[in-house]
């Protein structure tokens, strides 16, 4: 027994004993149990809320562990602050990058390390570290100039300066396009290959297969599974994630395809926002019965394209963009609405909900202008209809499977996918000829994003016209009919989804489309 | 051992109520050391400043004369600040509404009808809520921060005022004095009562009641409340930011242009250079207190109104300054904005170990 534990710590570098965190009388961690080996690369595994940054919190020092113990090489140690964790030699990068956009590459890192750090010439260290690396970063480069994947490398190579032991990595290829995160697993092979650890932590099981050799599933706080992610397949990763085997979203093909409902004609648009995209001779179309995706990284555009399109900003004066056949860049969202569009934003919270209000205030937010239910909702002098209200409340948690505290809850208390299915159901429940919804299954969990992939495929099926816009691939191969590419505010032409492969598309993202459609343009 | 306070997973309700009324006893507390530390009897104070103005009819009629302009003004100022928009200077748009209402009578002081009274009540709503779309104009034009420029304008309307009555529109039989004619019959309120009870009261409480219906029941006050409180939901909505700030301007402007004219067309009778003890700026207070609720305003008002007629009861009793209303004003204030903090947050002891964490998960 004491020779095993002796073994261990030559090669256990961070282990975890009996671990866990409550918040008041929720248990976000519940006696966990796990080794970090040195030089391999292992992946925490886990829907959203399972307790994956519950976990990794109380590691780099940011949380405090209800009850059990943290060793590290093999000496019981308290982390009491993301500082200690760094000199015991933990490193995290973040899935929301802290960055300040009107500063440089160098000024950024600078202001992240600790003063012992900071001599030197930082700028030839940076410069160097990042070659040796594989990670090509200019630390004269202003960072608003940069694309999500070197902001990301900024991030690695602040760790990496700090020659951490440790590196804890959340969510790093979400913002990634297919050949960025390629470059990514090299260099994560090349840290452990010299003998560094990586947690990984992700929900995409294809890549968990390419480059972890440990896996550690966590379900509700649990520790449910810890297996080789060489001897699994997606399916088995994604049932023990789940509990049960996730429903299958099916799609019907030979749908029958008909008028175009919603059309982007050389739309263009200079951006009011301080780093924000401008929108460049944008060409698009979406015919009743078709779901057509927009791909891409976040941040290229999206936002703008979205806004533009659902009419929070107006262009009176322009002939871009057409709703069933009338141009629209002059109406109002709520005009677009009574026009027959549905629209969903990518942020469930504070912007298609308010936190504070309930379920009902919730509805009247989206479906107070346009008579689509039994009489108006808004009664002018007389109030608002609350009994209508109610009801529209209780069909949509009944059609879309909102669960919820109390029939009229607020929307603070309703967990993340359960929300996005109330914003969802909320447009569909309109029955709109023309949808536009962005991000529809963003940090949704497995259950909760098929049943709205089905929804919206239903929806289609009974000829209306979809736009998508999403940056997981999986979801728009599962629900598109077509696809098109967006980078640096330049749209792609459109493509049927089986004649594109994922690396076509990630080439796409990266940009290999913006010259065709700078020279169609000129 | 260690105070600290921590973030509520949710607001509050039974804080919000109670806020309030911990704010008025920190008050009165307050000024009962003030009193002691003047050397006054701190307990016979306190009785002369809050019970005593309400055991005479005589002096609850004067507290609810002075709840009058208080509670007009308050309930658009709940609204306005509900909005999020901070329209500071209802006490120059009270101004504006009084001048603006005085043309009739003192340039056609012999068009003598109920037309008249009703003409001059429109004119007082229209001139302040004109006035109130100053700053709106400036701030949804050219950014300026309406705080500081609704402010500013109160010295400009003030000043106004102060020239009118001393040059064009000085009464010519006036000896002199800087005041205006007096406005007689149809230009003046109905009173009952012992004289001073008049037709502004009905107006004030009947405007509260109407904004506490349509803030809790509309879709206009669903729109307030989204625009102040998530204003990129509300542009989801479909509403428009631009539009509110123009739009509580205009409502909080005109209400106080309302109560100004009502005090010149009222208790006061004629337009002379101070119409107003600060009304516009103690009803910032009332909106405050009232919970940015029309209806709360109601009870918040007469709580004011009763802070300067007490103010006025310690200074004829014990010869104290009347400028103690103020400090109550502004000390309520100052304890109501401290006392909300516990709505969204609560107080904890922890140990030096907890402390730790806390610092780091703050950072």
């Amino acid at each position: 027994m004491l020779k095993n534990t002796n073994n261990n710590s030559q090669t256990t570098l961070l282990q975890v004993k009996n671990i866990s965190k409550k918040f008041g009388d929720f248990y976000a961690n519940d006696d966990l149990t796990l080794s970090i080996e040195m030089g391999k690369v292992h992946a925490l595994l886990g829907e959203n809320g399972a307790g994956k940054s519950t976990l990794v919190k109380m590691m780099y020092g940011a949380l405090q562990p209800t009850s059990g113990h943290i060793f590290w090489q093999g000496k019981q140690v308290s982390i009491t602050s993301p500082a200690h964790a760094r000199d015991l030699g933990i490193g995290m990068v973040f899935q929301h990058f802290s960055l300040f956009e009107a500063l440089t590459v160098v000024e950024n890192i600078s202001l992240a390390l600790p003063p012992s750090l900071r001599k030197g010439d930082l700028s030839q260290r940076i410069a160097d570290l990042s070659h040796d690396y594989g990670l090509p970063l200019n630390p004269a480069a202003l960072v608003a100039d940069l694309s999500v994947g070197e902001r990301q490398r900024i991030e690695i190579v602040r760790c990496l300066l700090q020659q951490p032991k440790l590196l804890i990595m959340d969510e790093p290829t979400a913002v990634l396009t297919p050949q960025e995160a390629q470059a990514l697993f090299a260099t994560l092979r090349r840290l452990v290959e010299e003998g560094c650890a990586v947690l990984y932590i992700s929900h995409r099981l294809e890549e968990v297969k390419q480059i972890c050799q440990d896996a550690t599933i966590l379900r509700h706080g649990k520790l449910v599974a810890e297996v080789d992610p060489q001897l699994e397949t997606a399916a088995t990763l994604a049932q023990l994630m789940v509990g049960a085997s996730v429903h299958e979203v099916k799609r019907d093909t030979n749908n029958d395809v008909g008028a175009v409902l919603l059309s982007l004609t050389q739309l263009s648009q200079v951006s009011s926002a301080p780093f924000g995209v401008d929108l460049l001779a944008i060409d698009l179309q979406v015919r009743s019965g078709e779901i057509v995706a927009i791909a891409g990284v976040a941040g290229n555009g999206q936002g703008e394209l979205f806004s533009v399109v659902s009419g929070e900003q107006m262009n009176p004066d322009q002939h871009f963009i057409s709703i069933m056949g009338q141009v629209s860049d002059g109406l109002n969202i709520n005009q677009r609405r009574c026009l027959g569009a549905a629209f969903v934003p990518e942020e469930r919270m504070g912007h298609g909900a308010v936190e504070h209000l309930t379920l009902t205030d919730n509805i009247l937010l989206s479906r107070h202008a346009c008579n689509d239910t039994a009489a108006s909702l808004d009664r002018g002098w007389l109030g608002i209809d609350r009994s209508q209200l109610a009801l529209l409340n209780k069909n949509i948690g009944r059609d879309y499977d909102v669960r919820k505290s109390k029939e009229d809850a607020t929307a603070a208390s309703l967990s993340g996918g359960n929300l996005q299915k109330f914003v969802v159901g909320r447009e569909l429940n309109r029955k709109p000829k023309v949808l536009v919804i962005n991000q529809p299954t963003w940090g949704v969990d497995a259950g909760a994003a098929a049943l709205i992939r089905q929804a919206v495929i239903d929806l289609s099926r009974q000829g209306s016209a979809i736009l998508i816009i999403s940056q997981d691939l999986d979801e728009i191969f599962e629900l598109a009919d077509s696809i098109a590419v967006m980078s640096r505010g330049q749209l792609s032409t459109t493509y049927a989804a089986g004649d594109l492969s994922r690396e076509d598309i990630g080439l796409m993202m990266a940009g290999s489309h913006e010259n065709h459609a700078i020279q169609a343009g000129a | 051992m260690q105070l600290l306070l921590e973030k509520r997973a949710q607001a509050s309700g039974v804080m919000n109520l109670f806020s309030p009324l911990l704010a008025i006893l920190l008050t009165v507390i307050m000024g009962g050391i003030m009193f002691s530390a003047m050397g006054k009897p701190p307990l016979t104070a306190l009785y002369i400043y809050f019970i005593d103005p309400l055991t005479s009819w005589w002096s609850v009629e004067e507290v609810l004369v002075k709840a009058g302009p208080l509670v007009l003004i308050g309930a658009g100022l709940a609204v306005c600040f509900k909005a999020n928009v901070w329209n500071i200077g209802a006490e120059g748009q009270l101004t504006a509404g009084a001048l603006m209402g005085a043309i009739i009578p003192v340039m056609w002081g012999d068009w003598q009808s109920p037309l008249g009274l009703l003409a001059m009540l429109v004119l007082g709503a229209l001139g302040g809520a004109l006035f109130g779309l100053i700053p709106a104009w400036l701030k949804t034009r050219f950014g300026v921060n309406e705080i500081l420029t609704s402010l500013m304008l109160v010295y400009i309307a003030q000043l106004l005022l102060d020239w009118v009555v001393r040059g064009p529109w000085k009464d010519p039989h006036g000896y002199n004095f800087p005041k205006s004619v007096s406005f007689e019959g149809w230009h003046q309120l109905p009173m009952w009562g012992d004289g001073r009870m008049h037709l502004g009261l009905v107006v004030s409480l009947v405007a509260a009641l109407i904004l506490f219906w349509v803030m809790r029941h509309t879709l206009k006050g669903f729109e307030i409340s989204v625009v102040g409180s998530a204003p990129r939901a509300g542009a989801f909505a479909g509403f428009s930011q631009k539009k509110m700030v123009w739009f509580c301007f205009a409502l909080s402007g005109g209400l106080a242009g309302l109560a100004g004219l009502i005090e010149v067309a009222g208790p006061i009778g004629q337009l002379q250079p101070h119409i107003s003890p600060n009304y516009g700026f103690t009803a910032i207070i009332v909106a405050f207190l009232g919970r940015l609720n029309p209806m709360g305003v109601i009870f918040a008002g007469l709580l004011l109104a009763i802070s300067y007629i007490g103010g006025e009861g310690v200074q004829i009793e014990l010869g104290i300054s009347d400028k103690t209303t103020q400090v109550f004003q502004g000390m309520l204030l100052f304890f109501i904005l401290m006392c909300d903090t516990l709505i969204l947050y609560r107080f904890k002891w922890v140990s030096a170990k907890t402390t730790e964490y806390n610092k780091v998960s703050a950072s």
